[in-house]
């Protein structure tokens, strides 16, 4: 077990732990924050003088093609991590067989 | 965090448009040395954008009934800075404007610098303090992530306070209150999260690349730095 592994085990179980516990234990619709904001401008009085683009072309995206919009966009990020997290990899390991092929 | 299309007064648009420009300018300027002069930094370069792509899309449940989403800025400022971060960000907001109409166009100004600039920048601050005192690279990036992430709300509120400040006369105080309970507390257990998961690559960075951590280290905090 390498020095860092009690920190992964931690970490991983610590976010489990907080999500689980919300969607268990927590009543709410969990809607997003970022629309509560606009709600909130509303009632104290501020009246949005746009929509965006999208409404203005009055165009609405379905809720299935916003979803996979936005794993799309997760998908991009999880890509290059994985690219990054795969390249160190193998240098390593080309490296460790660069040694081990001088060893010999 | 996102403000809405339509949801800040014209006046705080540019106003926020103006703020974010030279942080922007010298981001691109530094982003361009950095490509230029470290060809092999283009892929730390890529994986900092990747962060905020990745945790930025993710919409988790709050303790307060609500969902909303991390930032992922603590990578990309920790190891670039603020400028860069600022570009990266916007990337992520003109992305999210364009193809799913989330945040906006108007509001891209104010969005970039609560998320993009003043967030991260205090994020910035607590890595250096806490690299500072000798604190390993988990512990460092949490509190710079976490930080980085609640900051950016704590701005959004403050935007939005002053926008109903000064186009609906409300009372700023009054209405600073109201927009952080809604945005900052349903955040703190999402920055804990962020700061969590960012802190574990930051742990695994620094093993497998610590050559990163030299280079995050000897960066400065002045946001108008282009020295790479």
């Amino acid at each position: 077990m390498s020095k860092n592994t009690p920190y992964y085990i931690i970490g991983f179980a610590v976010i489990a732990t907080l999500v689980i516990c919300t969607l268990a234990f927590v009543n709410g619709e969990f809607g997003g924050s970022d629309d509560a904001g606009g709600e909130e401008a509303e009632k104290w009085g501020f009246e949005p003088w746009t929509g965006n683009w999208m409404e203005n072309i009055n165009f609405e995206m379905p809720g299935e093609t916003e979803s996979f919009l936005f794993a799309v966009q997760a998908a991009i990020g999880a890509i290059i991590i994985g690219f990054f997290i795969g390249q160190n990899y193998g240098k390593k390991k080309a490296l460790a067989g660069d040694s081990q092929t001088s060893e010999e | 965090m996102h403000i809405m299309e339509g949801y800040l007064d014209p006046m705080w648009c540019v106003v926020w448009f103006v703020v974010m420009a030279p942080f922007f300018i010298i981001g691109v300027l530094k982003l361009r040395k950095i490509i230029a002069e470290h060809p092999e930094q283009k892929m730390v370069v890529a994986l900092s954008g990747a962060f905020i792509f990745l945790l930025s899309s993710l919409k988790l449940p709050s303790v307060t009934g609500s969902s909303s989403h991390p930032t992922g800025t603590g990578v990309a400022v920790v190891f670039y800075g603020v400028g860069v971060c600022s570009v990266l960000a916007t990337i992520v907001l003109i992305f999210q404007a364009l193809l799913l109409a989330h945040g906006g166009f108007t509001t891209l100004g104010a969005n970039c610098v609560s998320m993009g600039i003043i967030g991260p920048f205090v994020g910035l601050i607590v890595w250096k303090l806490l690299r500072g005192a000798k604190l390993n690279a988990f512990i460092s990036m949490f509190g710079a992530a976490a930080v980085a992430d609640l900051m950016t709300y704590v701005v959004t509120a403050v935007q939005m306070a002053l926008n109903v400040t000064t186009s609906a006369g409300a009372n700023f105080a009054e209405a600073f209150a109201d927009f952080i309970s809604v945005y900052a507390v349903t955040q703190v257990p999402l920055a804990i999260v962020e700061g969590i998961i960012l802190g574990m690559f930051a742990l695994y960075l620094s093993s497998a690349r610590p050559d990163i951590f030299e280079l995050a280290d000897k960066n400065g905090i002045n946001p108008f730095s282009t020295e790479v």
